[in-house]
């Protein structure tokens, strides 16, 4: 029982140091630690995918975009749209989304189905890069932030720093049960059999498309609240939210973490962060800007991070204690 | 011949426009097919998907720029530049590539993926961040007057001609020699071909070479027409993967069609003009049109319409 | 899964989040920035990318004023902060976010593109941080999104495309014109500009083409411009994508028959890489390469000196913003705390800039003179004044509410 209390510990800490966070913190901070709460919800909604359904997608970053976008169009000019009637009406939008374009790319399996999930986020990448449907390159700003007001009542406000820091705690811890609840449920079992053995399962019954679309909703549609929030945080969206690098990114986030655990992905999106920090704050060595081509570092990162920990950080544990194979797989 | 005013639906202002158009569309797929075509390959040789494809047209570019105004001529950068970007191909997959066939795509995707961000960021250190430009060799700096007002740049028709000439080389080399016939076998069944004796190792390495030699030569012919810039392999690349799922994967012929096929939407999508019950579709979504192409087809056939089923 | 393998992963992973926790930890105390006598000012510009050239003039412009004010701007030594901005809207927030929250400038000097500067804006509003702009001509930065904090020395996206279209409406065979740019805030903007001017003269637009920034592929819009045979041609573009069309306008032989337009930044700064390719284009801008006035030969020679570059409008507007900032600090003293005083006093003064005389117009934008121009040889020359004393476009005028 010992190394279970250990977790359950260490896990309380973490959870207590991110609810005092904004007490102690400047701004600039609880914003930096408010867009991480927000990635990790994109990346374990994207670990549903990879780690749990074997569905490697490349654009997922698409339903977190349209997420953002669909608030952005929706929220009149001048003033603010409700909050509980512009964010189900946003994750409804990635939702729908997710129904549509899986309805496509779950035909295919394997290395297509990560191309055509590529391909299908950059053409909506391109309908916002391109078009005049909001803004284009420039993106589109939302000047007056949502207001979360029914009748006399406001229990938070989208304009304070704060607020926004403790909602995407709140949607995290959210997410983070209802991710457990339906994967330990037999929806949850059966996608863990579709990953396995996809074949087997359709030989025992299983009607194992529509299972596969119902997940890629899911987690488009999780996707779709950390859209808006990222939204909502700096009031601003544009067509990088949509694009494949953040879709990489957040691959990695899950592969570093740790695929096919819940809160590894949300750890993942943390190490990112930091990796991204701390090599942007590189200092000058030989006359050239170290910080300025932190990419490269980062790039480098990944190609021995997947050589080496395929398991992700969590690997390095089974690595060093002892060589034998993990039955993840 | 209506004066471009009275254009609203569907219509080309001439017939004279019309062959140009066409020839700017072929002449765009043409160089989208020499890119392509490497990254078809190397993915039907070795089942590897090389995300950093892209990076080797944006290198094939910067090493123009850079070898033609350190050797002073364009023609001699060529067949410096190619040397050089096989060689590299060959280190690059005996050090890391082969490392992949045994992982699974996803790890695949990521080690490319983080491999064209370091080949990005050491371009930038190497040779900066600006837009730089290639003069069109003297050679070939004239132009053929087509119209009274417009002239085709002499130029572009030699990437054309280097494009085929390459098309034709893979066909000869694919059809009618013995390489090209392991290289077939190997498409075809990768552990029969080993097993019947073809050395697949160093078939893989020729093959992984001359596909992202490809993808550098296209963008050491193109960077006199196009700016050599920093975000130029990106945008290549996706179209590389449209073009594989329009074409089929592994497939070269589909490589060609798709390619020509896509740079066909892409010209005209730009310059005709379309409207549905007064919904503007063409030219204001002409950037969609390559995807929607795709949809379209992955709704026929899923594989590719070269493709083989898996 | 077994329970031992359950526990080594959680003990790495929390492991890992714990030091997480402590580095962050380590992160969190704020810095104390010692007030000291230095101004920080914090310069958001390209210094990679298509506009880099244009960057790196409005910085040696504006250092340049700095100089010739003995190194100190009301008696105060200015501390730079530099932040590439890539020319990229999308990092924007964060990158102006960086200079305003973290490092804590007085001033936010910054940028180029205007989809850049429109996130700029909407941070250094809220912050109320003193933001100069010296050059994106967003129309929103003087219209409906202005501020009293928010003041721009360069242009507005409207005015130099103003400028020539008026110029045009003036000639009686032009009859029809064909506009081509980028699909961006800059490029919408100033095509509007050119018809506001144009259209008034009787003449109509064929046909707008647009491309999406930073595409510079023209080949098929060229043959659609060619097989329309337009009167002219008006085409905003800027850097590289500027350099680019010039020599493929001429590629096609286009330059022959049909001739081209466009605001100043079609032509500034690009003469040299695109050799004889832009001969005979007119532009319209608030400055010229040889304009005779005494202070505009001072400035040309002591830029020159200084960094063996020839000036263009980029490192006037960077030096401009200098002196304007030199002026406003001089009323207060170097105390940048006065903000409002160190405001008024620039909304007063009149600059004496190399472009000519200009003023801030009530929302904020240069009231200058706009200039016809002509490609002659590598040199923007002078070829009269297209408007005098032009302010802003009147539809964006009326949004903004100031004051």
């Amino acid at each position: 029982m010992k190394p279970e209390r250990l977790l359950i510990a260490a896990l309380l800490a973490v959870a207590a140091v991110l609810i005092v966070l904004p007490l102690f913190a400047e701004k600039f901070y609880v914003q930096l630690f408010a867009k991480n709460l927000i990635l990790a919800i994109l990346a374990m909604s994207l670990d549903l995918l990879i780690g749990y359904a074997g569905l490697v997608s490349f654009g997922h970053a698409a339903f977190y975009g349209v997420a953002g976008y669909a608030l952005a169009l929706f929220a009149p000019q001048n003033h603010a749209a409700n909050f509980w009637t512009s964010f189900p009406l946003a994750v409804g939008a990635s939702a729908v989304l997710a129904l549509a374009i899986g309805f496509f790319v779950l035909r295919t399996h394997g290395i297509y189905f990560i191309m055509v999930t590529l391909a299908f986020a950059q053409m909506l990448f391109s309908l916002f890069f391109d078009t005049k449907i909001a803004g284009g390159s420039d993106g589109i700003y939302i000047d007056v932030r949502p207001v979360a007001r029914i009748g006399d009542w406001q229990p938070f406000d989208l304009d304070n720093f704060v607020h926004v820091y403790y909602l995407a705690l709140f949607f995290l811890a959210l997410v983070y049960v209802l991710l457990r609840t339906v994967l330990r449920s037999p929806f949850g079992r059966v996608l863990a059999g579709i990953r396995v053995n996809e074949r087997r399962m359709r030989s025992l019954g299983y009607a194992t498309f529509r299972y596969k679309l119902v997940c890629f909703v899911i987690a488009g549609a999780i996707a779709g609240v950390a859209g808006y929030l990222a939204a909502v945080q700096f009031g601003v969206v544009n067509p990088e939210m949509l694009g494949w690098h953040l879709s990489a990114s957040v691959m990695m986030m899950v592969i570093l973490g740790g695929m096919g655990t819940l809160l590894g992905p949300a750890l993942g999106a943390a190490i990112w962060m930091l990796l991204e920090l701390g090599f942007q704050g590189l200092p000058q060595a030989g006359g050239t800007d170290l910080g300025k081509h932190w990419q490269l570092f980062m790039g480098g990162f990944i190609v021995l991070a997947t050589l080496f920990l395929p398991r992700g950080i969590a690997g390095i544990a089974g690595m060093l204690r002892r060589p034998r194979e993990t039955p993840h797989e | 011949m209506r004066p471009a005013a009275q254009c609203r639906r569907f219509c080309f202002v001439d017939f004279h426009t019309f062959l140009i158009q066409l020839l700017n569309g072929v002449q765009y797929g043409l160089l989208l097919f020499l890119v392509s075509s490497g990254l078809t390959l190397v993915f039907g040789i070795m089942g590897v998907i090389n995300i950093a494809h892209g990076s080797f047209y944006m290198i094939g570019a910067y090493l123009a720029w850079s070898l033609a105004g350190a050797l002073g001529s364009f023609w001699i950068a060529l067949p410096v530049g190619i040397v050089l970007t096989a060689a590299f191909g060959f280190l690059l997959e005996m050090l890391l590539v082969r490392k992949l066939y045994a992982r699974d795509h996803l790890y695949q995707v990521l080690l490319t993926y983080g491999l064209m961000l370091v080949f990005e960021e050491t371009r930038s250190i190497l040779w900066g961040d600006d837009v730089r430009g290639v003069q069109i060799p003297q050679l070939l700096s004239a132009s053929i007057a087509l119209t009274d007002t417009l002239s085709y740049p002499v130029y572009r028709l030699w990437i054309s001609a280097v494009c085929l000439l390459v098309a034709a080389l893979m066909y000869w080399v694919m059809q009618k020699t013995r390489v090209g016939m392991m290289i077939r076998a190997g498409v075809f069944n990768r552990e029969m071909a080993q097993s019947l004796g073809i050395d697949m190792h160093l078939l893989s390495r020729m093959v992984f070479a001359a596909g992202i030699t490809l993808a550098g030569l296209a963008g050491m012919i193109a960077a006199p027409t196009s700016a050599v810039f920093p975000g130029m392999g990106n945008q290549v690349l996706i179209l590389c993967f449209v073009v594989i799922v329009i074409g089929g994967m592994g497939s070269v012929k589909g490589a060609m069609v798709a390619s020509l096929l896509i740079g066909l939407v892409d010209t005209f999508g730009k310059v005709v003009h379309l409207e549905i019950g007064g919904l503007k579709l063409l030219p204001e979504l002409s950037s969609m049109a390559v995807y929607i192409l795709m949809a379209a087809i992955l709704l026929w056939r899923p594989e590719g319409i070269f493709g083989r089923k898996a | 899964m077994t329970k031992q393998y359950f526990d080594r992963r959680e003990f790495l992973k929390t492991t890992a989040a714990g030091a997480f926790v402590a580095g962050a930890g380590a992160a969190l105390p704020s810095l104390a920035f010692a007030q000291g006598a230095r101004i920080k000012v914090g310069l958001m510009l390209p210094y990679t990318g298509t506009f880099a050239p244009l960057g790196v003039a409005i910085e040696n412009g504006f250092r340049l004023a700095l100089t010739e004010s003995g190194g100190k701007f009301g008696g105060r030594e200015i501390e730079f902060s530099k932040v590439d901005d890539e020319s990229e809207p999308s990092k924007a927030t964060d990158n102006v976010n960086r200079l305003v929250n973290r490092d804590k400038v007085d001033v936010v000097i910054g940028t180029v593109h205007s989809g850049v500067a429109a996130g700029m804006i909407r941070v250094t509003r809220e912050a109320g941080v003193l933001h100069m702009i010296p050059n994106a001509g967003l129309s929103q930065a003087t219209g409906v999104l202005c501020a009293p904090n928010i003041i721009r020395t360069s242009f507005s996206n409207w005015q130099p495309g103003y400028g020539m279209g008026v110029a045009l409406s003036k000639r009686k065979n032009v009859k029809n014109v064909v506009t081509i740019a980028w699909r961006y805030a800059a490029g919408e903007e100033s095509v509007k500009g050119f018809k506001d001017g144009y259209l008034k003269g009787g003449g109509a637009i064929a046909k707008e083409l647009w491309l999406p920034f930073p595409n510079v592929e023209f080949q098929a819009l060229l043959t659609e411009i060619a097989s329309g045979k337009p009167d002219a041609v008006y085409a905003f573009f800027a850097g590289g994508g500027a350099a680019k069309f010039l020599k493929d306008y001429a590629q096609a032989g286009l330059n022959k028959s049909i001739p081209l337009v466009g605001p100043g930044f079609l032509t500034d700064g690009v003469l040299e890489a695109v050799g004889g390719a832009a001969q005979g284009v007119e532009t319209s801008l608030h400055y010229a390469d040889d304009l005779n006035f005494k202070r505009d030969k001072e400035f040309r020679l002591a830029y020159a000196k200084t960094y063996k570059l020839q000036p263009d409008v980029y490192a006037v507007q960077g030096y401009d913003t200098g002196l304007l900032l030199a002026a406003g600090l001089k009323a207060v003293n170097g105390d940048v705390s006065r903000k409002k005083e160190l405001i008024a006093a620039m909304e007063k003064i009149t600059v004496n800039s190399p472009r000519g005389n200009w003023h801030l117009s009530k929302a904020h934008n240069p009231v200058q003179d706009m200039y016809l121009r002509k490609v002659v040889g590598v040199e923007n020359k002078y070829g009269g004044v297209a408007v005098k004393a032009l302010d802003d476009d009147p539809s964006v005028m009326a949004q903004c509410k100031m004051g």
